[in-house]
């Protein structure tokens, strides 16, 4: 994100703390829950070498969520950036499942700064008014967001992403990139898979290697010129199986950046999935125009050319009277003014769609580049630091064998 | 005919049965500084063979000696043998030398999991146990001129059939163990507080090397599985790729690094299971072995115990009661100054033994973590040349 960073040229934010509160819910029941602390600091005062307290609110996860649904029924045309997960996900034995775990907390809490990093550098988004407030005002925001009526939006929106359609001429490169998005979800997915059941073990094989320490030092009780070499080799053994701590912390980091990468893979295909759907809705238009035009040849030239129920009856009970005919050639004329009225603007928003949507795509594809290409440098640093620390103990563990 | 060597082995013999224990290791430490530049017998055990018979199958080792010692008619040899026929050669040691410590055989059967008798595994870790028993006898001052020992390594095998059928008969042998059991129900009343603090010692490190056992047999186990689990990482990156232009290279080049690292990870697993898991193996049977050779000292004093008893009690045969009183008494002194060298000298090989497995092993596992890191290392590099190239990546 080094190109442009627009709001965050002028404005420094952080997620800087996590706090428990509990209150009241919406049904008056008692609860636990967590907020963030928003920072933000004018870029300026800063480098003015003045440093001021930053402003500061406090938010919660469902707060976060409320701003996303807004953008996501605001710019259905971009990728949005996704939220760090609802509940942990993927999880190996030691790492806890619980909202509250304060490891947990923790990695949401730089989630949820890496999700406003990542909106505040969108040359878009970050333009927004809501996200503004969201940043800047405390009280108030719940209404000027739900003014917005974007509640409404978002559950239509829901609900015409998950209905069935078919679109009769699919966009070859919006296809594609669904496809694209639903072979990365799966993939990433097995990968999260796969890596957690390998840290399980992983922790398995270290924190055994404790038991050598545990049995060395009672060992070197009974032995006398082996003792000191056993005993020194047994705190080593311990240090090993102590380590696997931090190397497993360090690893779910580079599991939080492929799980955004996961959810970022979903709101590429909403994306794809909203064309389909203004891309369906044209085709509902124009079709509709097309059958209405059809209508009024045959009311005019009297001929039917296709079946239609209305013409079997007309024809079975009898023709209808001139005037009835003049009525009705007026209403379609009508009608078909108005449709032609709506295919334009839908082909005009189809158009616009898939000129804004295809920009975003392409920023998408290279920030999604850079940034696992990154990820997959930092696992191969992690894995060179692991090797060393291993080199390490083992060395180490070889001098005291050699003492015994 | 007299050789200098020849006789100079006769003489530590009876150096080592009557001196006290203190010169006696004295001595024996000379000679083995000695012995380790002058190793003048080399036993090697290979080349497992499978035998078809009408009733039986089974397998017999090639055991080949090459020694330059007098007592031996030539300098090399050449026999095969089976397990039954190692068995049957400690047997002859530890009778002859009931307190003294024979290194132990590998394992009659391996219980767990079904092994076959004739899996390539178990007969290669047999094999090895058996070389490894042989050089320990080879080694060992007083058994290594035993004349059973000598048979065993040169004997053909009809020789070694009708040598098997000397010594003593069936009957005598049960006397013997009938003897032993009255004695070890009856109990030594005063243990020398050393064998004491040995019979502690053998029961504390029993437990030890059984738990450092178990504790290494669990790390094979839990390491197995973790090299189930990763072989699974690289085809994942593999098919992720196929998905991919621009990161398709990065996310093949990861697959192939986390493939290479299952490859190092299942020869570690096979070093640990090779070298480390034979060696805690053979000391845990050590523990029993030494157990026993205490048991066996214990009856001896029990036995001369009874006797001393005994002619105080009885009034008729008192002279032949005497002699037979003497020739016990006689017998323990020999058994408990046997015991105490053998068991220093036991101490330092079992020291050198464990220590070099140890080392071994932290060896391995450097050279494993080494290798790992080079994987790693070389990825970044052909990353940092790929970001060379497009100047778009910060390594700082």
């Amino acid at each position: 994100c080094s190109k442009s960073n627009f709001l965050l040229k002028k404005m420094e934010i952080s997620v800087a703390e996590a706090e428990k509160r509990t209150g009241k819910n919406a049904v008056n029941m008692q609860e636990t829950y967590t907020v963030y602390l928003i920072e933000t600091r004018p870029v300026d005062a800063a480098s003015e070498g003045t440093n001021p307290v930053p402003d500061s609110l406090w938010r919660r996860y469902s707060e976060f969520e409320q701003l996303r649904n807004y953008l996501l029924v605001t710019y259905p045309f971009l990728v949005v950036p996704p939220l760090p997960e609802k509940r942990a996900e993927f999880v190996w034995h030691k790492l806890s499942a619980d909202n509250m775990d304060p490891d947990f907390v923790e990695r949401r809490r730089v989630g949820l700064e890496n999700f406003l990093l990542r909106v505040a550098s969108h040359p878009d988004l970050s333009t927004d008014k809501i996200f503004y407030s969201f940043l800047t005002e405390e009280n108030g925001w719940k209404e000027t967001v739900f003014e917005t009526g974007f509640q409404a939006k978002a559950d239509s929106r829901l609900k015409a992403l998950n209905a069935t359609f078919r679109v009769k001429n699919p966009d070859k490169r919006f296809a594609e990139m669904k496809h694209y998005g639903d072979e990365l979800q799966s993939v990433i997915s097995q990968l999260l898979r796969v890596r957690a059941r390998a840290a399980d073990r992983l922790y398995g094989v270290y924190k055994v290697h404790g038991n050598y320490g545990r049995v060395f030092s009672e060992w070197s009780a009974i032995e006398k010129e082996m003792g000191d070499g056993l005993q020194s080799a047994g705190h080593h053994m311990d240090a090993y199986a102590a380590s696997v701590d931090d190397i497993l912390e360090e690893e779910e980091h580079y599991a939080d950046q492929l799980k955004e990468y996961l959810f970022y893979a979903d709101a590429l295909r909403a994306v794809c999935r909203k064309h389909e759907l203004t891309q369906y809705e044209l085709e509902m238009a124009a079709q509709d125009l097309t059958s209405k035009k059809q209508q009024r040849e045959e009311l005019a030239t009297g001929t039917i050319r296709t079946f239609s129920l209305k013409g079997m009856t007309s024809k079975l009970f009898g023709q209808e009277t001139p005037e009835q005919r003049e009525a009705k050639l007026k209403m379609l004329e009508t009608q078909i003014e108005e449709g032609e009225e709506l295919v334009k603007e839908r082909n005009g928003e189809c158009e616009e769609f898939v000129k804004s949507a295809w920009v975003d795509i392409e920023r998408f594809k290279e920030q999604k580049d850079h940034d696992l290409r990154e990820a997959l440098i930092s696992y191969a640093i992690m894995q060179i630091s692991m090797c060393k620390k291993g080199i390490q103990v083992w060395n180490n563990a070889k001098e005291c064998f050699s003492k015994m | 005919e007299f050789s200098v060597d020849g006789l100079s082995r006769v003489l530590m013999h009876i150096l080592y049965f009557t001196s006290s224990a203190s010169m006696i290791n004295q001595y024996k430490f000379e000679e083995e500084e000695e012995d380790a530049d002058t190793k003048d017998i080399f036993v090697t055990v290979d080349n497992p063979e499978s035998h078809v018979t009408a009733i039986e199958t089974y397998i017999t080792y090639r055991v080949e000696t090459k020694t330059t010692r007098s007592e031996f008619d030539s300098s090399e040899f050449e026999v095969r043998r089976r397990y039954q026929d190692f068995l049957w050669l400690k047997g002859r040691l530890e009778e002859a030398h009931p307190t003294l410590i024979v290194h132990p055989l590998p394992e009659k059967f391996v219980m767990k999991g079904m092994v076959e008798r004739f899996n390539e595994d178990f007969i290669e870790t047999r094999r090895s146990a058996l070389h490894k028993f042989l050089n320990k006898i080879a080694e060992h001052p007083i058994f290594s001129s035993s004349e059973d020992f000598k048979i065993f390594l040169t004997a053909g095998s009809g020789e070694l059939t009708s040598h098997k059928k000397q010594g003593p008969g069936f009957l005598s042998r049960m006397g013997e163990t009938v003897k032993a059991v009255a004695a070890a129900v009856r109990g030594v009343r005063s243990r020398p507080q050393e064998f004491t603090d040995m019979q502690e010692y053998v029961e504390a490190f029993s437990q030890k090397i059984s738990s450092i056992d178990k504790v290494t047999q669990r790390i094979v186990r839990e390491q197995k599985e973790y090299l189930e689990e990763l072989k699974e990482c690289g085809p994942t990156y593999a098919l992720w790729s196929q998905s991919e232009e621009e990161l398709a290279e990065p996310l093949k080049n990861v697959a192939g690094c986390v493939d290479k690292c299952c490859k190092e990870t299942d020869e570690q697993v096979k070093h640990l299971n090779d070298h480390l898991i034979p060696v805690l193996h053979e000391y845990v049977l050590c523990a029993d072995t030494l157990k026993a050779v205490l048991r066996r000292r214990d009856n001896i004093q029990a036995d001369f115990e009874a006797k001393t008893e005994a002619l105080a009690t009885k009034k008729a045969d008192r002279d032949a009661m005497r002699d037979e009183l003497d020739k016990t008494e006689d017998r323990l002194e020999w058994a408990n100054n046997a015991l105490k060298s053998d068991w220093t000298r036991w101490q330092k090989g079992m020291r050198t033994d464990l220590r070099s497995a140890f080392i071994d092993t932290a060896e391995r596992n450097v050279s494993y973590y080494e290798k790992c890191l080079a994987v790693w290392e070389s990825f970044l590099q052909s990353q940092r040349t790929d970001a060379e190239g497009n100047g778009n990546v910060d390594f700082s």
